[in-house]
């Protein structure tokens, strides 16, 4: 492994008034990983995730990516850094089109603006934009999304826009991808599609992956390494069957809960 | 666009500059070109009080664009637009009569003080939303009026201020048939303008802004900078608009810049499309014309048994602003859409003809 960890998080904390939401969690993600994090409902997966892409600002503790410290960063400077994320709660653009969707990931690498933008012709914007369409078109055929690029977002059936949500977060040209629930409420067919796009991402455009899961069977399978979150605090990371083995998780999360979670992922 | 454009039946785009095109089809390309040359020859077609509806429909059109820029595109609100519309009015009779600048070149820089005033009472907009927003609009709206009538120096205070017609090259454009022409050039320029925004960048980002503005963020658009701007881009279009009007009368006074002009161009705005551009020409075409229908049907019915039961005659005036409110009101219920989803309707219905099946 390099020595040089992409993501460092060191001590994170943050509270919401008298809730301690996460306590002092540390972990390293290296580069070309798909890390996962698992933990029942309310462990503070959310919020980690949130800490990285600048949603909350963590009360103590500090986040860097590639040795730069960005724990205070505006979110919107977190796009141009290379950090992507989806949602959990979908999060597309319901009126614009799903081109127009992935086109807004491309925001922070266009330079046309709105001086540039109204003399389409004049000012260059036009090939500009034909030429980032044309790297956009390359996440839509790789997510086989062709069919519905012209379609409003909001339309759309849920696994479909969960796709669109993830060619937006692509489109930014990340190297670090935060997805949060990638396969909730999704058919076993879509979760198996969902699993070999994410696999794709990782092996093929080589984008380090941290992701939050809760099917265990996915994250078994495809994590590098996962990490265990239960009341806001680590409780292991290491090799799936290392974390699968673990008295611990066994006891705190998979022991007894795991029937009701494979109910869940059946419902 | 921010709205899903219509596609006939085997019409295939084999380019990605085809098919980012702002008219989807060439039919309705040419129907628009068509339109601006029925306009262009509309001197020579009809009497000047047609003409004087359509520079009405033109300058008021492009005050229009802006605040549908700012709350169609973006989802903010404004309800003091009337007096960007009168800033750019004033400020273009200041550069022309005070600084000597002639109306071809005061026009524009009109435009751009009123952007900068507009930048100015949009940074509450960076903080601030939805009704919170529209009492910090409507500040906007007390205080520019307040300084109207104050401001001798810039607005000639209750007296209104004179402003000279617009030339070019010694050709003085001071009647309907010739003026319809700058307003012409000026609805022509700003909305193939806007439409360009709206597929690149920024218009882009205004419209993720809009719809969810904390994925927006995530994606690298500075909230506060695009909230702002749409205010900057909103006065752009108010002040043109204004100063055409002023150009257009020769004369500008703070009357009718009050709060029930704001609303009117809200109205427009709502009736044409929030986030269609040719639906705002759509509304404002609608509201302009409407009062004029009031008054056709008042007058055809003068002197007959409806008009001595209802009183029509002195009622008129009311009877004009309760059309306007109802007309506001029939759209919020029956077609929130606005006229461009309407159109879009009927155009949808004629899709497979003859063979609706």
């Amino acid at each position: 492994m390099t020595p040089h960890p992409v993501l460092v998080a060191r001590d994170v904390s943050i509270r919401f008034g008298g809730v301690k939401a996460l306590t002092d969690v540390s972990f390293e993600v290296r580069p070309g990983e798909l890390f996962s994090i698992i933990g029942p409902n309310g462990a503070g997966k959310t919020s980690l995730l949130n800490c990285i892409s600048g949603r909350y600002r963590p009360t103590a503790g500090s986040i860097s990516l590639g040795g730069r410290d960005i724990t205070h960063l505006k979110p919107n400077k977190r796009a141009a850094i290379g950090i992507g994320r989806t949602f959990q709660n979908l999060a597309l653009f319901g009126h614009m089109s799903v081109l127009d969707n992935i086109m807004v990931g491309r925001h922070h690498l266009l330079k046309n603006n709105f001086l540039t933008g109204p003399l389409y012709w004049l000012s260059g914007a036009r090939n500009e934009e034909l030429a980032h369409r044309r790297e956009v078109e390359h996440i839509i055929d790789f997510l086989e999304i062709e069919a519905v690029r012209h379609a409003t977002a909001g339309t759309l059936s849920y696994g479909l826009r969960k796709r669109v949500e993830l060619a937006r977060a692509m489109a930014l040209k990340p190297k670090l991808l935060l997805l949060d629930e990638p396969m909730a409420g999704m058919n076993l067919e879509e979760k198996e599609d969902m699993a070999r796009y994410i696999l794709d991402l990782n092996e093929e455009w080589g984008i380090t992956i941290v992701m939050i899961e809760h099917d265990m069977g996915v994250v078994m399978d495809i994590s590098h390494r996962v990490m265990v979150l239960d009341f806001g605090r680590k409780i292991a990371d290491g090799l799936p069957a290392e974390i699968m083995e673990n008295a611990y998780v066994k006891k705190a999360y998979l022991g007894e809960d795991l029937p009701d979670l494979e109910e869940d992922a059946a419902a | 666009m921010a709205t899903q454009a219509f596609r006939p039946c085997g019409d295939f785009k084999s380019s990605y500059a085809a098919d980012q095109t702002i008219f989807p089809t060439a039919w309705s390309r040419n129907f628009c070109i068509l339109g601006v040359v029925l306009v262009a020859a509309a001197p020579f077609l009809v009497d000047r009080y047609v003409l004087s509806l359509l520079i009405q429909i033109g300058y008021l059109g492009i005050a229009a664009l802006g605040l549908n820029i700012l709350v169609g595109f973006t989802g903010q609100i404004s309800i003091g637009h009337a007096v960007f519309f009168g800033f750019g009015g004033f400020a273009s009779c200041f550069l022309n009569g005070k600084a000597g600048i002639p109306p071809i070149l005061s026009i524009p820089l009109a435009g751009l003080m009123t952007t900068a005033v507009g930048l100015v009472f949009g940074i509450p907009a960076a903080r601030l939303k939805g009704l919170y927003l529209a009492i910090a609009t409507l500040a906007a709206q007390f205080i520019l009026l307040d300084f109207f009538g104050r401001a001798e120096w810039f607005t000639g205070g209750s007296n209104g201020t004179v402003a000279d017609p617009v030339s070019l090259f010694g050709f003085k454009f001071d009647h309907d048939e010739s003026f319809l022409y700058v307003v012409l050039f000026y609805v022509v320029v700003l909305y193939v303008a806007a439409a360009n925004l709206m597929r690149t960048r920024d218009g882009r980002a205004l419209v993720a802004v809009r719809d969810y503005y904390l994925a927006a963020e995530m994606m690298g658009v500075n909230l506060t900078k695009y909230r702002t701007l749409s205010f900057g881009i909103s006065s752009f279009y108010a002040g043109i608009g204004g100063a055409l009007y002023a150009h257009y009368l020769g004369f500008m006074s703070i009357e009718g810049l009050d709060i029930s002009f704001s609303i009117q161009f809200l109205a427009m705005v709502i009736i044409g499309g929030l986030g269609s551009i040719m639906g705002t020409l759509m509304g404002t075409a609608f509201m302009v014309l409407l009062p004029q229908g009031v008054n056709f049907l008042a007058r055809s019915l003068d002197g007959s048994a409806i008009d001595h039961a209802l009183g029509l005659h002195e009622g008129l005036p009311f009877l004009r602003e309760m059309a306007i409110g109802a007309a506001i009101i029939l759209f919020l219920i029956f077609e929130p859409d606005g006229l461009a989803h309407r159109w879009k309707q009927i155009k949808a219905y004629w899709k497979l003809y003859p063979f609706s099946y």
